[in-house]
C-alpha cells in the first residue's frame, strides 16, 4: 500500500503532462464567447441608482416583452458615446433598463441629465456583484433579455451607430 | 564578433555540463558502497547528534590517491566552476550587445531601440524570451558553482551526485537555448532601427525584479539536486538536512524579495490599484515559494529531530518542479498573461519534454528509492514537530489549491470548455487556509520539541491570546460591517504580531542566536504583511469619476482638485499629464501628476499612476481617457496602511537573511571545533 502511495506524485504529474500536451496541440483561440446566452438572468434585486426612480429586480425582466439591460457607469467615457444609440433604440420602441456600476446617486443623476435618460428602471450595483454574475467584465455592456427572462445576446463595449440596427433586429426577433 | 563569442561560450558551457554529468556518473560507478551511505546505523539512526556531527565523509574509506575515481572526483568541482564562468561570460556579452544596440543581432533588433534609456537597454537583455532563458541557465550554473565552491558538509559521494544532477538539469536547458532559443542569432541585413521594448517593462522594476526572482526560482534547483543526490546515494539524514538548509534559505530569501518586489511593481505600474491578481505567472512564483517555505520548516525537523525524511526529500523535488512548471507555463505561450512573451508552441513542446524528463525522473527515483529510506524518530502531536507538520500540511494544501486554480482552465479548455478562474475562487479558498496557517505559526515557536502540554503552551500564549481578544472587540466596535475574512485577518495580525515575539521573552537578547532572531523577524513580517492586506481590503476608498479641470473630488480623507491637463514629452514617449492638488484637513496641499503615456516604439499606451505615500497609507491616482466635452476619467484610491504588505514582505526576507548568517556562522564554528578535535 505504502509502495503504491509513493508512485502517486508521479501519476499526478503524468496526468498534468497529458492535459498540457493536449492543450499545446490545440490552436490558440483568444475570442471570448458569452456563456450567458440561453441562460436565465441571475436572480438579483438592486436598489434604485437614483432616489425616486425604480430599482431593478430580475423579476422585472420576465415581463413578457424582450428588453435591453444596459450596464453602464457615470465615470465611463464610452457610455457617453453610446447614449445617443440607446436613445434612438428607445424611440423605436425598445424598452431599456440600466445597471449603474460602482456609482453614486448624484453622479448618476448628473450623467442622465447630461446624456439623456432612456431607462425605465435603474438598479445600483455598488460592488459589481450583479455585473460579475452576468459575466460582464467592463462597461458598457448590453444584454438582450427575452420575455421569459432568458439572455439572448451580450454586446460587449459601446453600441456604435452602425451596430444599433443589429441590436434592433435581434430585439424584433426575440419577440 | 561579440555575438559569436557569446554563442561559443554557451556551447562550451553546454559541453562542460555534459562533462560534469559524465564525470559524476563515472565517479559514482567507480566507488560504490562506501561507508557513510544512508542507512548506516551511526548516521541514519543518530537522532541525537546535535549540534553537529562530523560529516560522514571523514569516516568513509578513502579511495587510493591515484585511482580513476579520485581523479573524477577532483575534476567535478573545477568543471562546475568553469561552466558557470563561461555561461556568465555569455550573458555579459548579451548585455553588452544590448547596451550597444547591435541591431545585427535579431534579439536586440526585436526588443531594443537606440532611443531607449540606458537602464532599459541594460535590463532589456532579459526582458524577452531568449534573454530570460539565458539568465535562467546562468543562475542555474552559478548555483551549481556556488555549491562546488562552498559546500563542505555534504559527504563527497552525495555532493558529487548533487553536482551531476545540477549538470543534468543544465544540459537540457542548454540544448533548449542552443537549438530552440538562440539569443545570439544574426540578422542579415541589419534593420535601421529596433522594435523597442514593451512599454510596461520600461520601468526600473525590470532591472531588479526578474534577476532577484530568478535567483530564488532557479536557486531552488539546488534543493532538487540535493534531493536527487541524496536519493541516488541513499543518504537522507540530519547531516544532509543541515547541509541543505542554508542553500534553501538563500534561494528562499531571493524568492521572497522577488515576489514582494514584483507585487509592488505590478501595483504601481499596471495602474489597477491591486497588489496581487492571481495571474498564472504570479501563481507560478507563489507555488515554489509555498513549497520552499514548507521545505524550510520540514528541513529543520529533519536536521534537529531526524523526522520527516521522505517528506523533506519530496518537498525539495516539488519546489523546483514548481519552478520548472512555472517556467513552462510562462514560456510556452499556453497561458496569456503580462509575463508571456510571444512564443511559438514548438518551444512549449521542447520545455514540456524537459519537464517530463526531469520531474518525471525525480519522482520515479523518489518512488523507487524512498522506500529504502528508513523513517526517523517519532514524536507526539502536541510538540514543535507537530506544529511544523501542521504548517507543512497547510502550506501543501494551499499549494495544491493554487495549482488546481491555475491549471483548471487549461484542463477544461483541453476538453473544449473555456472558463476563467479568478480572484473570487482564490480568495475564497486560499484565504481561510492562509489564516489557519498564520494561526499555527503563532503557536509553533512556543512549543517544545518532542512533547509538550497543551495547558502549558496555552499559558505561554496567554498574552497573545489576550491581545487577539482585545483586537477582536476593538475592530467590532470601531469598524463594524467588515466581512468575516477581513475581520479575522485584522484580529489575527494583531495577535500573531505579539505571539511572534514570544520566543524572545525571558531570554538574554544579546545571547539569543541569530537564527532565532531571524525566525522572529520573519514571523513578525508575516503579521505586518497580513495587517496591510486586511486593512487594504477592508478600508480602501475608491472613486471613479469623469471630471472636468477645475472640479474637486473627495476620496477618503482627501479632497482632490483636478487643476489641468498638460502635454509633456519623455525620452521615447509623449504623455498627457493630469495636475492634481490633494488636500487633507488643514495639512499642506501636495501635487499628484498621473500620466497617460503613449510610447512610439512599439506604439502602445500605458498609464502611469501617481502615488503619494503617507505614514497611514497611500493615495493612488490614475488618469484615464477623455471625452469630446473635456471630461477626463479619473480613478482615485485611498488605501490605508497598504504599504505594510511590502514592508512585511521585506521583513520576511530580512529574517531569512539573519537566519542564514546565523546558520553559516554556527556551521563554521562547529567545523572549527572538529578541526581542533582532530
Amino acid at each position: 500500500m505504502r509502495r503504491l502511495f509513493l508512485w502517486l506524485p508521479l501519476a499526478m504529474f503524468a496526468l498534468f503532462l497529458v492535459v498540457v500536451a493536449v492543450k499545446l496541440r490545440q490552436p490558440g483561440d483568444s475570442t471570448i464567447r458569452s456563456h450567458m446566452i440561453g441562460k436565465p438572468m441571475p436572480e438579483f434585486a438592486l436598489q434604485p441608482a437614483v432616489p425616486g426612480r425604480a430599482g431593478l429586480r430580475s423579476a422585472d425582466l420576465r415581463s413578457g416583452r424582450p428588453r435591453l439591460v444596459n450596464v453602464f457607469a457615470s465615470w465611463c467615457i464610452p457610455c457617453r458615446a453610446e447614449a445617443a444609440q440607446l436613445d434612438a433604440l428607445k424611440r423605436r420602441g425598445v424598452p431599456i433598463d440600466g445597471i449603474a456600476i460602482r456609482d453614486r446617486p448624484e453622479d448618476v443623476a448628473a450623467f442622465l441629465q447630461a446624456n439623456g435618460d432612456p431607462f425605465d428602471r435603474i438598479g445600483s450595483d455598488p460592488r459589481s456583484q450583479v455585473q460579475f454574475a452576468l459575466g460582464s467584465s467592463g462597461v458598457p455592456e448590453t444584454f438582450l433579455v427575452d420575455g421569459r427572462g432568458i439572455i439572448r445576446l451580450q454586446h460587449i463595449g459601446d453600441i456604435r451607430p452602425e451596430e444599433a440596427g443589429q441590436i434592433y433586429a435581434a430585439w424584433e426577433q426575440a419577440k | 564578433m561579440m555575438a559569436e563569442t557569446g554563442l561559443a561560450a554557451l556551447w562550451l558551457a553546454a559541453a562542460l555540463s555534459l562533462l560534469q554529468l559524465v564525470l559524476g556518473i563515472a565517479f559514482l560507478r567507480s566507488s560504490p558502497g562506501l561507508l557513510g551511505e544512508g542507512d548506516h546505523p551511526k548516521d541514519g539512526g543518530g537522532a541525537f547528534q546535535e549540534p553537529d556531527s562530523p560529516s560522514t565523509e571523514r569516516r568513509s574509506v578513502p579511495l587510493p590517491e591515484a585511482s580513476p575515481g579520485r581523479i573524477y572526483a577532483a575534476a567535478v568541482r573545477p568543471v562546475a566552476i568553469a561552466q558557470a564562468l563561461l555561461v556568465g561570460l555569455s550573458f555579459l556579452l548579451l548585455i553588452q550587445l544590448f547596451l550597444r544596440t547591435d541591431l545585427s543581432v535579431e534579439l536586440v533588433a526585436a526588443n531594443s531601440h537606440t532611443l531607449k534609456p540606458w537602464l532599459y537597454k541594460f535590463a532589456g537583455a532579459w526582458g524577452n524570451h531568449e534573454g530570460s532563458m539565458l539568465l535562467w541557465v546562468s543562475v542555474l550554473a552559478l548555483a551549481g558553482a556556488a555549491v562546488a565552491l562552498l559546500e563542505r558538509r555534504l559527504p563527497e559521494r552525495t555532493l558529487i551526485a548533487t553536482l551531476a544532477a545540477q549538470a543534468a538539469i543544465g544540459l537540457g536547458f542548454y540544448v533548449f537555448l542552443l537549438f530552440a532559443s538562440n539569443p545570439f542569432r544574426r540578422l542579415d541585413p541589419p534593420p535601421v532601427e529596433g522594435n523597442g521594448l514593451n512599454p510596461l517593462l520600461q520601468d526600473p522594476g525590470l532591472a531588479f525584479h526578474p534577476p532577484t526572482l530568478y535567483f530564488g526560482y532557479v536557486g531552488v534547483s539546488i534543493g532538487f539536486s540535493f534531493a536527487v543526490g541524496a536519493l541516488v546515494t541513499r543518504n537522507v539524514g540530519p547531516a544532509f538536512a543541515r547541509a541543505m538548509r542554508p542553500w534553501i534559505l538563500g534561494a528562499w530569501i531571493f524568492l521572497t524579495l522577488g515576489i514582494t518586489a514584483g507585487s509592488y511593481w505590478a501595483y504601481y505600474e499596471l495602474g489597477w490599484g491591486g497588489w496581487w491578481f492571481w495571474d498564472p505567472v504570479e501563481n507560478a512564483s507563489l507555488m515554489p515559494w509555498l513549497a520552499t517555505t514548507a521545505l524550510l520548516h520540514s528541513v529543520t525537523v529533519l536536521a534537529t529531530r531526524d523526522s520527516l525524511r521522505a517528506w523533506t526529500v519530496m518537498l525539495a523535488v516539488v519546489a523546483f518542479s514548481m519552478s520548472m512548471v512555472g517556467t513552462f507555463l510562462v514560456r510556452s505561450g499556453i497561458l496569456t498573461s503580462v509575463h508571456a512573451f510571444a512564443v511559438d508552441p514548438r518551444r512549449g513542446a521542447f520545455i514540456l519534454v524537459l519537464l517530463a524528463f526531469y520531474i518525471g525522473g525525480a519522482l520515479a527515483l523518489f518512488a523507487a528509492r524512498v522506500g529504502t529510506v528508513k523513517e526517523g524518530t517519532t514524536f507526539e502531536p502536541v510538540s514543535r514537530e507537530g506544529a511544523l507538520v501542521l504548517n507543512n500540511l497547510f502550506l501543501t494544501v494551499l499549494l495544491g489549491l493554487v495549482l488546481i486554480g491555475t491549471l483548471y482552465p487549461l484542463a477544461t479548455e483541453a476538453m473544449g470548455v473555456k472558463v476563467s478562474v479568478g480572484p473570487p475562487y482564490f480568495n475564497a479558498v486560499a484565504g481561510p487556509i492562509a489564516l489557519a496557517l498564520v494561526a499555527a505559526m503563532a503557536a509553533g515557536p512556543v512549543l517544545r520539541w518532542r512533547r509538550d502540554r497543551l495547558a502549558q503552551a496555552a499559558r505561554r500564549l496567554a498574552i497573545p491570546l489576550a491581545v487577539t481578544a482585545l483586537a477582536f472587540l476593538l475592530v467590532l466596535v470601531l469598524a463594524p460591517g467588515l466581512s468575516i475574512l477581513e475581520l479575522l485577518a485584522l484580529v489575527l495580525a494583531a495577535g500573531v504580531a505579539v505571539a511572534s515575539l514570544a520566543p524572545l521573552w525571558g531570554r538574554n537578547l544579546r545571547r539569543t542566536p541569530l537564527f532565532t532572531w531571524g525566525m522572529v523577524v520573519s514571523h513578525l513580517g508575516i503579521a505586518v504583511s497580513l495587517a496591510g492586506m486586511a486593512s487594504n481590503a477592508a478600508f480602501t476608498r475608491e472613486r471613479l469619476v469623469a471630471a472636468r479641470p477645475g472640479e474637486t473630488v473627495k476620496v477618503g480623507p482627501y479632497s482632490i482638485r483636478f487643476d489641468s491637463v498638460q502635454p509633456i514629452v519623455g525620452p521615447n514617449w509623449t504623455a498627457i499629464e493630469g495636475r492634481l492638488t490633494a488636500r487633507r484637513g488643514s495639512r499642506a496641499a501636495f501635487d499628484l501628476r498621473p500620466q497617460a503615456r503613449a510610447f512610439f516604439a512599439p506604439p502602445t499606451e500605458t498609464s502611469e499612476a501617481a502615488i503619494a505615500t503617507r505614514l497611514d497609507g497611500q493615495l493612488y491616482t490614475v488618469l484615464g481617457k477623455s471625452d469630446a466635452e473635456g471630461r477626463w476619467q479619473l480613478r482615485l484610491w485611498w488605501k490605508p496602511f497598504v504599504t505594510l504588505i511590502w514592508l512585511g514582505g521585506a521583513m520576511v526576507a530580512l529574517g531569512g537573511f539573519l537566519s542564514l548568517v546565523g546558520r553559516v556562522r554556527r556551521g563554521r564554528r562547529s567545523a572549527a571545533r572538529e578541526e581542533a578535535w582532530a
